[in-house]
């Protein structure tokens, strides 16, 4: 296998009159991790179950490991692990009985079964769970236990949709750790998620938005990409009446509540700064603190989805 | 195929089975349930025909005549009575299905040789029961005639007269008429037919509701594979409720099994098979399990139960319901348990419902195989 391990080219899926993926191209390298983002219904998941050989396309041209998705999904589905929302296990199957059906559907040979069983038990640590039925195992278990379902066959691309989503914080955590984890060891993973703290955990990410792409790049290259704005950060006495006063200043793009305080995107900080100070002053609000800060994924994102939308309006 | 990928799904599958108790009752009970239900309750013999005799005659003759009404084991006398309003009454509370009167003057004409009436009161509101009871009355009723006339002519003296024609029946394969015997090895018909759609019906339908058929779809597995895996373990179900129905009809209810053995369990399997593709393909275009369980039930009980000749003779339909019922596989079926319970005929009279049951079993797998194959939607 050469090239690219996922190769995406004006692809376009439509439902009837709705454009759920419209004319997507992107290209994933091999061992990266790729993060796919976008609020609930940006047409992620039709991208991953198109790339997975679960939907035809419309439109356009998509390879996985060297295949054709619309001429070689039988080999696909040999070189990809694939992990949806639901963790689609049998709950009525113990989790080591859930291992043994994957394997036996994936085709996993009976004399590496054991090995392979013991690595996933492992690697999830469910070694003592090995017995209790999955409807007894909590989020985070069954979550990583639909991972090690998905590669037991050694497949080199995982397609992981939403797998974080309705789990606690540590699980999360965790399963991230096992995500370095696997990308360190060669796999390539096309990972979907709308908690847009993932994203800095990914090398590269695309932001989905109405089944377009509109922004594509490392984390560190996104946060660039908004030089043009600047963040600030302001914690005043009155954050509701500040909010309502910079709105209307001049050089002000948005005023966000963050927490206890404000973040005020401005085209220069360097001049807005004073403008801030007066027209506040002149409301009677006290500012307790006001600087310019890096921006999280969080705000790259809501700042690009604004401008997509401005664009659009 | 792949016998590694189908081995799997035939275990998983197996493992639903036995995971779920009340799923696995059922589909033991419900063959028992039904076999005694329908080979208990469901007679159609007519015998101990609740009967009143209104006998306006009171002569020797009219009392010999009732006489052979009280001899028979079809009627059971219940009153004597003097009018024909509590005839009527008795009939609407459903206490009688039947009234004799013996007219006044019916000796007298019985004697003399002439045609002697008998008044027959029938509750005809159950036409069947009605009907086969004319009949066993109508024949009470000549032979007495007949052997009253011959001895009034012997009395006279003149030549003596050959007794009437007496024919004696021979009924072939079913020599005592019990209804039994023919609705028991129907019945296993539509228990199967019940059992298949029972146990079949959410096993697609399910796996869409809980998104394991997307990560089925995402894996190496065909979907000729899955069906033929799931339809291991149903088979095996399947085949634990064709040997209590065989038990049950031979050794409860006496159903005289003439034919071979191998034969009935062959054909049987043919059509359990073709039943439970059926199932499995009403499983995958429903794709919900509320759906597919009716859609499984009507779609496989009514037709096994009406259109297959197991109780309702197919000849007796309207021209169209004749026609549909050639694509019932249980007719075919019916058929064969019949032909194999009752008659002892083997391979060279049922070739061809061998012939249709295989080749539906084999369509109808083809087409489920292809509605698994259908993407996400």
């Amino acid at each position: 296998m050469n090239g690219a391990a996922v190769e995406v080219r004006d692809l376009v899926k439509r439902f009837g009159d709705f454009v759920a993926v419209d004319h997507v191209s992107l290209t994933v390298g091999r061992g990266e991790i790729f993060g796919f983002l976008g609020p609930n219904g940006a047409g992620k998941s039709t991208t991953i179950r198109i790339l997975c050989g679960l939907l035809a396309p419309t439109e356009g041209s998509a390879s996985v490991g060297g295949y054709d998705v619309a001429t070689q999904p039988e080999a696909i589905k040999r070189s990809i692990g694939y992990m949806s929302q639901k963790f689609s296990l049998y709950d009525d199957l113990k989790v080591e009985e859930n291992i043994d059906f994957f394997a036996g559907v994936y085709g996993v040979a009976e004399e590496t079964l054991a090995a392979r069983r013991e690595y996933v038990l492992r690697m999830a640590s469910l070694e003592d769970r090995r017995q209790t039925m999955t409807h007894l195992l909590a989020g985070g278990w069954k979550q990583r236990l639909a991972l090690g379902c998905a590669i037991l066959h050694e497949p080199p691309i995982l397609f992981l949709d939403e797998p974080t989503s309705g789990v606690d914080p540590i699980a999360r955590r965790n399963f991230w750790d096992l995500i370095y984890q696997l990308s360190e060891t060669g796999h390539t993973i096309f990972v979907s998620t709308h908690y847009m703290d993932e994203a800095e955990y990914c090398h590269r990410v695309a932001l989905m938005y109405r089944g377009r792409i509109i922004a594509l790049g490392s984390p560190a290259e996104l946060k660039h990409s908004l030089d043009s704005h600047h963040l600030m950060e302001l914690d005043s006495s009155d954050p509701l009446e500040s909010m309502k006063a910079l709105e209307k200043m001049e050089g002000a793009l948005d005023v966000a509540v963050f927490g206890g305080g404000l973040h005020v995107t401005v085209d220069d900080s360097e001049a807005a700064a004073p403008r801030i100070r007066k027209a506040l002053a002149e409301r009677g609000i006290e500012i307790r603190r006001l600087a310019r800060i890096a921006p999280s994924m969080e705000d790259v994102f809501v700042a690009m989805i604004e401008q997509e939308e401005r664009r659009a309006a | 195929m792949n016998i590694r990928r189908t081995r799997a799904v035939a275990h998983k599958e197996f493992l639903h089975i036995v995971r779920d108790p009340r799923s696995l009752v059922m589909a033991l009970a419900v063959p028992l349930v039904m076999l005694l239900l329908f080979g208990y309750a469901l007679t159609l013999d007519v015998d101990q025909i609740p009967t009143l005799v209104y006998d306006q005659d009171k002569t020797p003759e009219s009392r010999e005549l009732i006489a052979q009404f009280q001899g028979s084991r079809f009627f059971r006398i219940l009153d004597a009575v003097e009018d024909y309003g509590t005839i009527e009454r008795r009939i609407d509370r459903d206490e009688c299905l039947l009234a004799v009167v013996v007219p006044r003057g019916y000796a007298r004409e019985l004697l003399a040789g002439r045609e002697a009436r008998v008044q027959l009161i029938f509750d005809g509101s159950d036409s069947n029961t009605a009907s086969i009871a004319q009949g066993y009355t109508d024949s009470v009723i000549q032979r007495y005639t007949a052997n009253m006339r011959a001895r009034a002519l012997d009395r006279k003296g003149g030549t003596k007269l050959n007794p009437p024609v007496d024919p004696r029946l021979r009924v072939l394969y079913n020599s005592e008429l019990k209804s039994r015997n023919y609705i028991v090895p129907g019945l296993i018909s539509v228990i199967l037919a019940i059992i298949a759609s029972l146990i079949t019906s959410l096993t697609i339908a399910r796996e869409w509701e809980t998104g394991t058929m997307e990560q089925l779809l995402s894996t190496p597995l065909r979907p000729s594979e899955l069906v033929l895996g799931k339809m291991l373990a149903f088979f095996a179900l399947g085949f634990v409720d064709m040997v209590v129905s065989i038990l049950v009809g031979t050794l409860v209810f006496r159903v005289p099994l003439r034919g071979n053995l191998l034969l009935l369990v062959g054909t049987t399997c043919l059509f359990l098979f073709g039943a439970l593709c059926w199932g499995i393909l009403i499983s995958a275009i429903a794709r919900s399990q509320l759906l597919a369980y009716q859609l499984g039930m009507l779609s496989s009980f009514l037709p096994a139960f009406l259109l297959s000749g197991f109780v309702y003779s197919i000849e007796n339909m309207p021209v169209v319901i004749r026609v549909i019922s050639h694509v019932v596989p249980a007719r075919y079926f019916v058929t064969s348990l019949k032909g194999v319970f009752l008659k002892g005929v083997g391979l060279g009279v049922l070739w061809t419902e061998i012939v249709f049951l295989f080749a539906y079993g084999a369509i109808v797998f083809l087409i489920a195989t292809r509605k698994v194959r259908q993407k996400v939607a």
